[in-house]
């Protein structure tokens, strides 16, 4: 097991550099020159020379990537020209909320999609089954902003329920904050389970066509433990995989949603950068947000070895 | 057709819906074994005798249509309550798979899945259970069972595998084990190896056992009742010595000239039954082999034979011309 994930980890190094180059070159080749963004329509040609000397423009791509990479091993993601906050204060100020979000989020579609999938699973091609995946379909095709405006309008403009938009730290009122992350985690959450329940499914489905499942029935066991200890845990690699990948795509922040619910996450930091041309920012923002999304499959393929016995084992 | 039958199989049949009609999977199967015998049925892949087997422990697919009676131990085992009929699976009517490398589940522990079938049936605290799975999986042969308990199906040979899947059967002393091709996916050499522990494991527990197989030497020295079945029907049945010392279907005796023989020649060619069997969405109005037997005449295509006695009360065969010579001993 020692030697799986050091291997594994090894892996992450190769990738963690294309990351750094894709986010780099990408900041970079941006059209419009940043010293000129800096200093505005009134700057003189000297002022615009003094400041790319100063910021290292004037030097070559490879060596202003390999400085920046330089600084970024050394914890120095750099700072935002118009704010002078550093890219890590304001990862770290707007990480919180992004990571609740994505947390609560996840737990509603799982706790909507596992146990739906599992009940259709074992009744496939009855009516239930047919009603939920016809009705998953259905929610696949709606777009977030969408549910999030409906959401809006029931819980918190018709029935006042809920609040619309806003936000309060967890360590500040931890009730008032849960109030204000229910409708854009159910948002969230309400656009991820129809996915979880379609291929936990159909995952099951052909699990429970097994020789094993045939010989745990043949043993006399109880139907739920069929279900939840023999068929459930061979079906979801599948699952693991897409929650991991669900997980490691909202760590960058869901921007709609933020947007919408005026929640101050990751998301809303990335537009803001865009927005006013924040490049030091976008760039160390995107570099962490894909490091955290590398690091969250290296977990998931932790959690296949620890669901399968074979790949822990090096058998497949 | 005894009075003290622990099971009996009357008249069942098996219809599977297939695109091209329904399939005669089984067709109007009678058979009886009786507390610790051995029953053999034998045939050709195909023929029905896995769907039989899986038809007594009432595990068909979904969209099978089961009709007949199958009586094990006093009980209609069609009519009984899915709760009851959970009770008995495992605990008094057990099974071993074809194939040990997909019949035990590949997450699982071989302790958990030996454990959990002691602990559904027979209510035992967790350090009994774990004891007994000890002494079952030292029953059945395999070395340093302790420490078998905490690894997975994957770590294990197929041999071993089987020898576990064994163990999971016998676990709760049932009365009536179903072994379905239980050394076909193993190694030659391994074979006789389980069909030994098989046979004596039966011994020990007095316990009654159907062997499946389409291999008549696997059933020669082994069984006390032979039951040779062809697309789906039983078309000979006998006790095990009278059948080998004078078989009368010439399906059976085709399937026997089928072994290879140690003591022919070398290059020596396996006399293989002609053609296929019928399809089964096709029953044919004769008897179903008379397409592929060397004896057969104009009144086998147009009628079916009915599966009678002639000689004996236990001999039956479903055959108008039996072989009248004493067949080669296969035993």
């Amino acid at each position: 097991m020692a030697f799986f994930v050091a291997r594994r980890l090894l892996y992450l190094i190769p990738v963690l550099i294309a990351v750094s180059l894709l986010t780099f070159s990408i900041a970079s080749l941006l059209p419009g020159d940043l010293a000129y963004t800096i200093l505005g329509d009134q700057a003189t040609p000297e002022n615009v020379a003094a400041l790319r000397a100063d910021m290292g423009l004037d030097q070559p791509i490879w060596w202003r990537y390999l400085s920046w990479l330089g600084n970024v091993l050394q914890g120095d993601f750099g700072r935002s020209f118009r704010t002078g906050q550093t890219v890590l204060q304001a990862v770290v100020e707007r990480l919180p909320v992004s990571l609740e979000l994505m947390l609560l989020a996840q737990l509603g579609a799982l706790s909507i999609g596992v146990p739906l999938a599992i009940v259709c699973a074992a009744r496939s091609g009855g009516p239930f089954d047919r009603f939920m995946t016809g009705s998953a379909f259905a929610m696949l095709s709606v777009p977030t902003f969408l549910s999030a405006i409906l959401l809006i309008y029931f819980f918190a403009v018709e029935l006042r329920w809920l609040p619309a938009t806003g936000y309060v730290p967890f360590a500040e009122d931890p009730a008032a904050n849960l109030r204000f992350m229910v409708l854009p985690a159910l948002t969230l959450a309400l656009a991820e389970w129809p996915g979880i329940m379609r291929v936990l499914r159909s995952d099951m489905i052909a699990t429970l066509q097994e020789d094993y499942i045939a010989l745990a029935k043949a043993k006399g066991l109880t139907p739920a433990r069929i279900l939840f200890v023999h068929a459930l845990k061979p079906s979801s690699l599948t699952l693991v995989t897409i929650t991991g990948i669900n997980i490691g795509r909202l760590i960058g922040g869901a921007v709609i949603v933020e947007v919408i619910f005026a929640l101050p996450g990751i998301g809303r930091l990335l537009i803001g950068a865009i927005g006013t041309r924040d490049l030091i920012i976008l760039q160390g923002v995107v570099l962490l947000v894909g490091a955290g999304f590398v690091i969250m499959n290296f977990i998931v393929d932790l959690l296949y070895a620890v669901l399968d016995p074979r790949i822990r084992h090096g058998h497949a | 057709m005894t009075g003290n039958a622990l099971l009996s199989v009357e008249d069942v049949s098996v219809e599977l819906p297939t695109p091209r009609g329904n399939l005669r999977a089984v067709d109007h199967v009678d058979l009886t074994v009786g507390a610790g015998q051995t029953l053999g049925i034998v045939g050709e892949s195909g023929c029905g005798k896995t769907m039989l087997s899986r038809a007594i422990l009432q595990l068909l697919p979904k969209k099978a249509k089961l009709t007949g009676r199958v009586m094990f131990d006093g009980q209609n085992l069609l009519q009984l309550s899915p709760e009851k009929l959970r009770k008995l699976r495992g605990r008094s009517l057990a099974v071993v798979f074809q194939d040990p490398m997909t019949s035990l589940n590949p997450v699982l522990t071989i302790g958990t899945q030996l454990i959990e079938t002691l602990k559904e049936h027979l209510e035992l605290d967790e350090a009994t259970a774990v004891k007994r799975s000890i002494e079952l999986l030292a029953a059945v042969g395999i070395p340093a069972p302790e420490q078998r308990l905490a690894q997975y199906p994957h770590q294990l040979s197929g041999g071993m595998r089987q020898r576990v899947a064994i163990a999971i059967a016998l676990s709760c002393e049932p009365k009536l084990l179903i072994a379905d091709e239980p050394t076909t996916a193993l190694d030659v050499t391994i074979q006789a190896q389980i069909l030994d522990l098989l046979a004596r494991e039966q011994r020990r527990r007095h316990m009654a056992m159907i062997i499946i197989t389409h291999d008549l030497g696997v059933v020669a020295g082994r069984t006390d009742e032979v039951a040779v079945m062809y697309a789906g029907r039983v078309v000979e049945r006998a006790p095990t010595p009278a059948l080998f010392k004078k078989m009368r279907m010439p399906y059976t005796e085709a399937l026997l000239a089928a072994l290879p023989r140690l003591d022919a020649a070398p290059h020596t060619p396996l006399p293989a039954i002609s053609g296929r069997p019928p399809d089964p969405t096709r029953p044919l109005k004769g008897c179903s082999f008379s397409p592929r037997c060397r004896y057969a005449v104009a009144r086998c295509h147009t009628e079916k034979p009915a599966l009678a006695q002639a000689d004996s009360l236990e001999h039956q065969f479903a055959c108008f011309h039996p072989i009248e010579v004493h067949a080669g001993a296969g035993a």
